[in-house]
């Protein structure tokens, strides 16, 4: 069971979650503490290693829209955050699944600040509210991904591959 | 099987006589760009080779383009040592492609793109930039992609996990009205179909319009593409294309061109007519907030930007010197001019342009990103507002969430220059 800690309106950008002034620092590790650094209140909340692991937030349409940087996924990585949202631009889910940042596809989702929702491979239970809401599964490809630990083990075990068939 | 022009690219890129809308390909990469975030690249790159063994060694060192413009000259320690990563690291890997701080070869990555040439039609280009969109107006199929991809690109050379867009035909007709601009087809399309009214798509642009307009302006038109949400833009390679990468990039080889069938199958077909279209005004904070320019001309403006990946090209520098000749940038407006590469700075300079604008009150800087994605130069105070030819106006962007972005064509930013107030240039009498 995880709970709800903030919830989003539509089009939230990536400019949003990892603000360009700091796309200097790159690395997954030392992304986090920059996490919506313009939204206030939910940096400091982020920061302030109160938040349990597995903590959702919620997105509506277009959640990660703009920019390819990386930054944006490592950073909720980093806080060990789920994000569930009506749909994903397409550059922030792929760099999800490629950083084993556990996004949600839930067309339908109704859930507020607190509710407690179960995640399962099929759906996401709102308990808080009795409701349930399907969700579309991961392609085949990125499911592979997910489970081979990431882009970096997947690419990894498709160089191995390669070099024992030459 | 009637394909469109992207199924026809990935087919040929993955080694398929044919591919289905929605199949999981492993296309070949023509063009892997990246900018300053191949420090990120670099990283992730050497991740994969952890363990096995094997000397870290990229696929194939000449389609690999690195070229450095989101913070040039560096404003940082951080940024200067990540570069100097980044040059350590293309030197050991013998990469060709790059463009370091250099007056006589730097520029935006989708100017330095076209204009050297290295993007052809047909081509699979995959960029560390959501703008990678850009480089459909040579009728490639280049899109954006993240850092970890990269170093799988780097690494494998093809791109793994590509499912087979749908395509939305966009069929653009009729002539513009002088001081209209293909940034208004763009910005009016996004209005229209939303930010995500593409998402996972591509959009394949046609019509007369489309033909007659030169690739600069198709460049415009594919780079905010993705601001639709669209995997891609793409305009099928015509005699245009040729003559661009001829004489512009100084091609010299064959030029194949690819098109979509005739009667290819399209997720739906848009059609625009440009004969009617007024300046267009993406306003505060999301780009699909797109007006009519009546509808927010007066707007106070404190800083106006011309430049980027979207609008820095020489006919856009040249549409604003015209409007602005003669003139004055109004008194408690800034005008940011930054063209974009080396060599349109040069033909710029040489064309007489900066002593126009400069004379007018503008500031002409360095080629590169600038204050686009506010990083550099150029943020804007509290309370500020900015109009801007650049591609994004979310909240933030200009590096400051208490100010607010518009985006228009270079015409409407130069116009209103004068005035100091969102103005339509069409109206004249500024």
């Amino acid at each position: 069971m995880s709970k709800v800690i903030y919830k989003f309106g539509d089009d939230i950008s990536t400019d949003i979650i990892y603000p360009g002034r700091f796309m200097a620092t790159v690395l997954p590790s030392e992304t986090p503490e920059f996490a919506f650094a313009d939204e206030k209140e939910l940096n400091k909340l982020l920061n302030s290693k109160t938040v349990p692991a597995n903590s959702i937030l919620i997105g509506g349409k277009n959640f990660g829209c703009g920019s390819s940087r990386e930054q944006a996924c490592s950073t909720l990585k980093g806080h060990e955050l789920i994000i569930i949202a009506r749909n994903f631009a397409r550059i922030f889910l792929q760099n999800s699944i490629n950083l084993g940042l556990k996004t949600i596809i839930c067309p339908d989702i109704d859930a507020d600040v607190n509710d407690e929702l179960e995640l399962t491979d099929e759906k996401v239970i709102n308990k808080t509210k009795g409701k349930e809401f399907a969700i579309i599964p991961h392609t085949k490809t990125q499911q592979e991904i997910i489970e081979a630990g990431g882009l970096i083990a997947y690419s990894r075990k498709k160089l191995m591959e390669r070099v024992l068939e030459n | 099987m009637k394909q469109t022009i992207v199924q026809k690219i990935l087919a040929r890129a993955s080694g398929l006589p044919f591919v289905n809308v929605g199949d999981i390909v492993e296309p070949k990469v023509d063009v892997a760009m990246s900018h300053e975030n191949a420090a990120l690249v670099m990283n992730q790159f050497l991740e994969i080779y952890k363990g096995t063994g094997l000397e870290p060694k990229v696929w194939n060192p000449d389609n690999i383009a690195v070229i450095f413009d989101h913070r040039v000259p560096a404003e940082s320690k951080k940024t200067a040592t990540n570069q100097k990563k980044i040059r350590n690291f293309i030197a050991e890997q013998g990469v060709s492609k790059f463009h370091d701080i250099r007056g006589d070869e730097m520029g935006i990555c989708h100017q330095i793109l076209p204009q050297y040439g290295y993007v052809r039609p047909g081509y699979v280009v995959v960029g560390t930039d959501s703008h990678t969109t850009t480089h459909g107006a040579l009728g490639a199929f280049s899109f954006g992609i993240g850092a970890t991809e990269m170093a799988s690109v780097w690494t494998l050379g093809v791109m793994l996990n590509v499912p087979v867009p749908p395509t939305i035909k966009v069929v653009v007709n009729g002539t513009l009205k002088k001081y209209v601009q293909p940034k208004d087809i763009i910005l009016y399309l996004i209005g229209k179909i939303s930010a995500e009214g593409a998402n996972f798509k591509v959009i394949e642009f046609h019509g007369e319009t489309i033909r007659n307009m030169r690739t600069s302006g198709r460049i415009t038109i594919c780079n905010m593409s993705v601001e639709a949400g669209a995997t891609s833009g793409i305009v099928p390679g015509d005699e245009e294309t040729v003559k661009y990468l001829r004489e512009e990039a100084g091609v010299t080889d064959e030029i194949p061109l690819v098109n979509s069938d005739k009667d290819a199958e399209f997720d739906k077909i848009i059609e625009i007519d440009a004969s009617t279209l007024e300046p267009q005004i993406a306003c505060p904070h999301t780009v699909d907030n797109v007006k009519p320019v009546g509808q927010v001309a007066g707007t106070k403006i404190d800083q106006i930007v011309i430049g980027s990946c979207t609008n820095g090209r020489l006919d856009d520098l040249e549409t604003a010197t015209e409007i602005i000749k003669g003139h004055k940038v109004a008194k408690g407006t800034r005008m940011l001019v930054f063209p974009a590469s080396g060599k349109i700075y040069r033909q710029a300079m040489e064309k007489g342009i900066f002593e126009v604008l400069m004379n007018a009150g503008a500031v002409v800087a360095n080629p590169g990103c600038g204050p686009c994605l506010g990083v550099h130069q150029g943020a804007l105070g509290d309370g500020e507002k900015a109009l801007s030819t650049t591609n994004r106006n979310f909240k933030g962007r200009m590096g400051n969430p208490d100010a607010e972005v518009y985006l228009s064509s270079a015409a409407v930013a130069a116009a209103s220059a004068i005035t100091g107030v969102i103005t339509d240039p069409t109206k004249g009498g500024y």
